[in-house]
């Protein structure tokens, strides 16, 4: 059964997550921003990726990796009958251009190249087909899938410290009323002036985002900074109530016995 | 007469109203509206209020099931529903990934009323494209020792496991008499 979905949904990190727990076999295909990415994996473990528009010709890695030269190359690809990148090492391995070392950094390093890519992808349908794997004559290299999701984690923690920072774009702002702030004194980009022309409670942040056209991660930087740099403060769109935490209500279970559960039990299983 | 009550609450078109519809033993009071809003596309009607089912054990004792609104804007009623639970089901349609995020966010809401018992309810398992449940647990970051179910809501023996499940779980959080 194969898994499909939304990047918006479910993200790259969630899928490679899910991925690597289930211990899962199979290939995953991704297709947003125009292009098309195969990753494959493995009982959990990265073996292999591509990407529409880029070589990944064994040949290409290497070339790219600065392993052989482009006459190595034209002699190589001269002296082959096949395409099969596990013969071209073989050749390359045999003619002394590289060693096996050297393909399995460059082959591994080209997979990560495409994988963290994936990772800034946040729209896309994807679909994880289980138990397929690459062509035959493909050379995989077998990647533990925790270190390139703390990677590309990484890379995309900005946006996520950005959402986790300000994660309601329906709030509005305000600015701030202590005294000591000095509004006068202070630089500001041209796109955050137009922000602040819109700054007035009764304006909701994504309000402001789509008068200026700007997507959330534009918006979401530029209020971050000026709550940072404590120009304005978050309120409740159409007045000037301060955000509060959110209600933290705690509703304990009423005081019921055992027995009363029992009984429910009972008459549940004989319905 | 005593009256308990259990939640059952999910995101949109999760399939609560089924749920409560298959093992309630009235005709499930619902006060569904035509959707004015984006979400048509999805349902045409949605619960605006409430779902509310009931299972009457004997003269004495009568279980309440509530369903909370499908839709975001109705928040505010998830606490003045959640008040005096018993537990509360998460019902989770498998088959629609898109709606995962926002099951999480209910189980993290949900989560807030501690210490209460849940199961989670992989609901829609009868669908081509549904995630199975231990795939389901893992995109909803679930605790391991929380259960996550097999359902189908339009099945009630499925209804029926789910809720013994869950009085499973709220007697396990009891303490002995």
């Amino acid at each position: 059964m194969a898994l499909k979905g939304n990047l918006t949904d479910f993200n790259v990190t969630q899928l490679f997550n899910l991925i690597n727990l289930a211990r899962k076999t199979g290939a995953l295909t991704i297709e947003g921003k125009g292009k098309k990415a195969d990753v494959c994996f493995k009982e959990g473990k990265l073996i292999y990726a591509s990407m529409d528009g880029q070589d990944t010709g064994l040949i290409g890695m290497l070339e790219k990796a600065g392993k052989i030269s482009q006459e190595q190359c034209r002699i190589i690809r001269a002296r082959s009958k096949t395409n099969a990148d596990k013969e071209l090492g073989l050749l390359l391995i045999n003619a002394g251009y590289v060693t096996q070392d050297d393909i399995v950094k460059s082959v591994r390093s080209h997979t990560l190249d495409v994988v963290y890519l994936l990772f800034t992808w946040t729209d896309g349908r994807f679909r994880f087909e289980p138990n397929k794997l690459p062509a035959e004559g493909v050379i995989t290299v077998p990647i533990n899938l925790e270190n390139i999701i703390m990677e590309g984690s990484r890379r995309v923690k900005e946006y996520e410290m950005l959402q986790n920072e300000l994660p309601d774009l329906d709030m509005a702002l305000k600015f701030t009323e202590r005294p000591d702030a000095r509004l006068q004194d202070i630089n500001l980009t041209v796109e955050e002036w137009r922000v602040i022309s819109f700054i007035n409670p009764r304006n909701a942040i994504r309000q402001i985002a789509k008068a200026n056209s700007m997507s959330d991660f534009k918006i979401r930087r530029i209020v971050y900074g000026l709550l940072s740099a404590g120009l304005v403060d978050l309120v409740m769109p159409g007045g000037p109530q301060r955000i509060t935490a959110e209600s933290e209500a705690v509703s304990a279970p009423p005081p019921v016995k055992r027995s009363l559960i029992v009984r429910l039990i009972d008459r549940v299983k004989r319905m | 007469m005593e009256t308990v009550k259990v939640v059952v609450c999910g995101p949109f078109n999760s399939g609560k109203t089924e749920f409560i519809s298959s093992i309630s033993e009235i005709e499930v009071v619902s006060t569904e509206r035509r959707i004015t809003d984006g979400s048509r596309a999805v349902k045409d009607q949605t619960t605006v209020a409430m779902d509310f089912g009931r299972i009457t054990v004997d003269e004495e004792l009568v279980l309440h099931l509530f369903g909370t609104p499908g839709q975001k804007r109705f928040d505010f009623m998830w606490d003045i529903l959640s008040e005096g639970m018993l537990g509360f089901v998460v019902l989770v349609d498998s088959a629609r990934p898109e709606t995962f995020r926002e099951a999480k966010m209910i189980l993290d809401r949900f989560g807030r009323y501690s210490p209460m018992p849940y199961v989670i309810a992989a609901n829609k398992q009868d669908e081509e494209d549904a995630w199975p449940p231990d795939d389901l647990r893992i995109a909803l970051k679930a605790p391991s020792d929380t259960k996550v179910l097999s359902c189908v809501a339009t099945d009630r023996e499925s209804v029926k496991n789910v809720l013994l499940e869950l009085l499973y779980s709220i007697l396990d959080s009891m303490h002995e008499e």
